[in-house]
């Protein structure tokens, strides 16, 4: 219903050498968004920098497809821009993510799909000089009000980094790390959260019999399912996975689609990769980021059937990126 | 055409790496030799000699040890004259132990078998040739042998009778301190205003019972003190003269001209020992070094338990909570720069800060009956172990700092992500990953801090302490108190003593001591690091 005919999808205007600088200064960046039921329009307006300054052969397409609205959503993102000191990583990010479903992130090396997730549990605040603008509403609240409580929200909204990074403690203690903060103290607690979170993590079996041993024993791909044991302990509303397979085997990778699939009927789930198949397989929805701008989003099987974007369609088939 | 191969150290060679090379080899040599004088002087003066004999030509005899022998220019004539310096001890005779002797004077000389070196509670040691013992006024043994079993029987009992001696001199001692406590309670009493006739009656009850307990103990001390006194060793010194020591001052009696090799051996191990269980004797060039040991690790062990949680806690401050700008750049630079202030600087400022501002606030407050007599308000061990703290502060910083610019910011973030708080976080990931560096920051503070002298001669160093910094007596550990270090008896002893050359096998020793101490508590500190390191990857901190 909501897929546009080929006639909707405006074609790229050929660029003018005004255009070569894809992310204009924060001062000049005044952008118009058009949404609508069948499509929305991003037309970045105002100065630009000349080409001369920063030649780069990359360029940002003007046309923009974000579906919306989403029925019943967990995060509405509202004009999300976010900068490291002046230098922007989001550009006017503005779309809704779909509760006890799986969102795809994808897009080119850099264009900001991890900075956006740490947009979603404010993460960001951590990096010295990083501000943003806009709004970010968890069930219609916004997340960077100052009544927020931030590691309330941390917990609610829990993060599994790109690169795995288990704390230099016992398999045990890694996991138990986000219980034990929360107050959790009883061994019994404890050890039944632990192999449960293992159990879905897909790691229980490897490590049952050295619960004790130091997490930085573990292979590559075993430290990054124990960390998406350490976030499933928390008992998070929303689990944000950054690249979760990028060091697993195909099977290891397998086991975690099936738990990201099986997770979905309790947990929201938003999924960076670089894995084309791979959203394809999981994912309920999927958004094409390109050089902090959010390009089109979709239902994943639209925009891998269908994209509406030109710059969605060279991507993901391969003719750039 | 020959092939020709070039060695490869040729083939590497270049003007940098050869530069290197002798810098390294400079560093090596400059540590060695250092080393090695410091442990051939100081664990060869320990090595019993033979005692010699000599006549020389204008009819004087020496008998004692050779210290050295030197070639200098006669001043008049220009030739070399080969000389001796002799140690011949006796100073209560001569007034100095050593003296040089030509050795184209010595007419004779040879090893007397039965000579003997006598080390004495005062005086310094004494040589001789034992002659008879006399029980007051009548020869008890005569001639007397010291290998012999019945001189040894008499020596023993004697020293049986001197350690009765000491046990009531350290019950004096005790009473001593009682009363000086009943004198304080006097003071504070006298001090309130109010009058309480009932307490001051109970105070000189308690005094008087003390000073009749001091009255017996002084009648056992000197009945004892006399028996001790009627034994007298004569001896005749190298020429033929009696020289009478009372046994109570004799230490020990070193036949040295008929021991053999093993005896050596132990006595060598024995003067050793006394070395660092003993205390000073003779303005510390005798005896032993214990109470500097004790003072020099009691202070480096207090210093620790300052320096670590204020430096920890200054680079937790400044890497993790503190927003980075140029005032955190400014304090950095500022922590690092401290660390170029001489050590003096650090005393004056301990002197100032700590003792007079501090230290005299805490005497009017908590012992004002006890003006004008300071308390706190003057030199100690407390104050002493602070300065240095303040010295060695930065190392524990920077060390801190690296340990924890080391940690990815993943895992702080990681712990971050699942609602940790910031404390959370620092509490139990940051601070486990960072133990071993504020271990090595220990480790560097706790080397520079023992070898440091200046801050501690303001601070509360002197050079003879009796009563230790820890004791058997309420409250147990006297941080106020002065204290005795091993740094400052080198140089008390090596430079401010009135018998530089005898107190040389004391400074050698010290300074060897002192490196010891050094060796000793970095590799307790290595270790710790080592097992926080292994738990650490066992995953179990
Ligand atoms: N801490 C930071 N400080 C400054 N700039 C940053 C920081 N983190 C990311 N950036 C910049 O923000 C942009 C987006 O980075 P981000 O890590 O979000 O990319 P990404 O889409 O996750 O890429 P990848 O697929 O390689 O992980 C990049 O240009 C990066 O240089
Ligand atoms: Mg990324």
């Amino acid at each position: 219903m909501q897929r546009g005919d080929a006639q909707d999808r405006a074609l790229p205007r050929p660029l003018t050498p005004d255009h070569q600088h894809p992310i204009p200064k924060p001062s000049s960046v005044g952008v118009m968004t058009v949404h609508s039921a069948r499509s929305s329009v991003t037309v970045p307006l105002g100065e630009v920098v000349p080409a001369a300054v920063e030649p780069t052969p990359m360029r940002v397409s003007e046309e923009r497809y974000v579906l919306t609205p989403i029925p019943d959503p967990v995060f509405d993102i509202q004009h999300l821009s976010l900068y490291y000191g002046e230098k922007p990583a989001l550009i006017d990010i503005s779309f809704q993510i779909p509760r006890h479903q799986i969102t795809a992130v994808i897009g080119p090396s850099g264009c900001g799909k991890s900075s956006f997730l740490r947009c979603l549990n404010r993460l960001n605040d951590l990096i010295d000089g990083s501000h943003i603008e806009g709004r970010v509403l968890l069930d219609g609240q916004d997340i960077y009000a100052p009544s927020m409580d931030v590691n309330e929200l941390r917990r609610r909204v829990t993060l599994v980094f790109q690169k795995p990074n288990p704390f230099p403690k016992s398999i045990y203690d890694n996991v138990a790390f986000g219980p034990r903060i929360m107050g959790i103290r009883q061994r019994a607690v404890l050890d039944e959260i632990v192999e449960r979170s293992l159990r879905q993590a897909a790691l229980w079996d490897e490590v049952k019999d050295r619960l004790h041993a130091s997490a930085l024993q573990l292979s590559g791909g075993q430290q990054q399912r124990l960390c998406i044991a350490r976030a499933l302990a928390v008992d998070p509303e929303v689990l944000l996975m950054d690249e979760p397979c990028s060091a697993l085997d195909p099977i290891a990778t397998g086991k975690i689609e099936d738990l990201m699939v099986s997770l979905k009927e309790n947990y929201t789930i938003v999924l960076v990769t670089h894995n084309m198949q791979q959203a394809g397989r999981v994912s309920d929805y999927t958004a094409f980021f390109y050089m902090g701008y959010l390009i089109e989003y979709q239902r994943t099987t639209d925009l891998f059937t269908h994209p509406r974007v030109r710059q969605t369609e060279d991507y993901i088939t391969g003719r750039f990126g | 055409m020959r092939k020709r191969t070039i060695p490869r150290w040729r083939a590497e060679a270049t003007p940098l790496l050869g530069l290197c090379g002798a810098s390294l080899v400079m560093a090596l040599l400059m540590t060695v030799a250092m080393l090695g004088l410091v442990f051939s002087y100081g664990l060869g003066l320990f090595w019993q000699k033979r005692i010699v004999h000599f006549q020389l030509r204008d009819g004087s005899r020496w008998l004692g040890e050779v210290w050295s022998r030197e070639t200098v220019q006669d001043p008049t004539t220009g030739r070399p004259v080969r000389r001796i310096a002799l140690h011949h001890g006796n100073r209560d005779l001569w007034g100095t132990a050593f003296r040089w002797i030509d050795e184209a004077d010595v007419v004779r000389q040879e090893y007397p078998p039965d000579a003997v070196r006598i080390e004495r509670l005062a005086w310094g040691p004494a040589f001789g040739q034992p002659r008879r013992v006399w029980a007051g006024d009548r020869p008890l043994i005569d001639p007397v042998d010291v290998r012999d079993p019945v001189w040894q029987e008499l020596f023993a009992s004697v020293h049986q009778d001197r350690r009765v001696l000491q046990d009531v001199e350290g019950q004096i001692d005790a009473v001593n301190d009682r009363l000086e406590r009943v004198r304080r309670r006097e003071l504070r009493l006298r001090h309130r205003s109010v009058s309480d006739p009932s307490a001051w009656a109970a105070l000189q009850a308690e005094k008087a019972r003390w000073e009749g307990v001091y009255g017996i103990l002084a009648l056992r001390r000197a009945a004892l003190m006399e028996r001790l006194q009627q034994y007298v060793l004569e001896v005749a010194i190298a020429d033929g003269t009696a020289l009478r020591i009372p046994l109570a001052q004799i230490v020990t009696v070193i036949p040295a001209n008929r021991m053999s090799l093993g005896e050596r051996i132990r006595l060598y191990a024995q003067r050793y020992w006394a070395l660092i269980t003993e205390n000073p004797r003779e303005a510390n060039t005798e005896g032993g070094i214990f109470p500097a040991i004790f003072g020099t690790v009691s202070m480096v062990l207090i210093m620790s338990l300052a320096v670590v949680p204020v430096g920890v806690m200054t680079a937790l401050y400044l890497r993790e909570y503190a927003r980075q700008s140029w005032l955190t750049r400014v304090i950095r630079i500022a922590v690092n720069n401290l660390a170029a202030v001489p050590s003096i600087v650090y005393g004056v400022f301990g002197m100032g800060f700590f003792i007079y501002t501090i230290g005299t606030a805490i005497d009017q407050t908590f012992y004002p009956w006890m003006a004008p007599t300071p308390v706190f308000g003057t030199g100690g061990l407390l104050w002493a172990s602070l300065t240095l703290a303040l010295l060695t502060v930065p190392v524990v910083i920077v060390a801190t700092e690296e340990a924890l610019l080391a940690i990815q910011p993943e895992i702080r973030h990681g712990a971050r992500a699942l609602g940790a708080t910031q404390w959370q976080t620092v509490r139990h990931v940051i601070l486990p990953a960072a133990t071993p560096g504020v271990l090595t920051g220990l480790i560097l503070a706790i080397a520079r801090a023992t070898g440091e002298v200046a801050p501690l001669m303001l601070t509360g160093v002197v050079k003879l302490a009796p009563d230790l910094p820890i004791d058997d007596r309420f409250p147990f550990i006297h941080l106020e108190r002065k204290f005795m270090h091993l740094g400052f008896h080198i140089y008390d002893v090596g430079f401010q003593s009135p018998n530089v050359d005898a107190a040389q096998p004391m400074v050698y020793n010290t300074t060897l001591l002192l490196l010891v101490i050094v060796v000793v508590l970095n590799l307790t500190a290595i270790h710790l690091r080592n097992r926080v390191r292994r738990l650490y990857h066992q995953g179990a901190l």
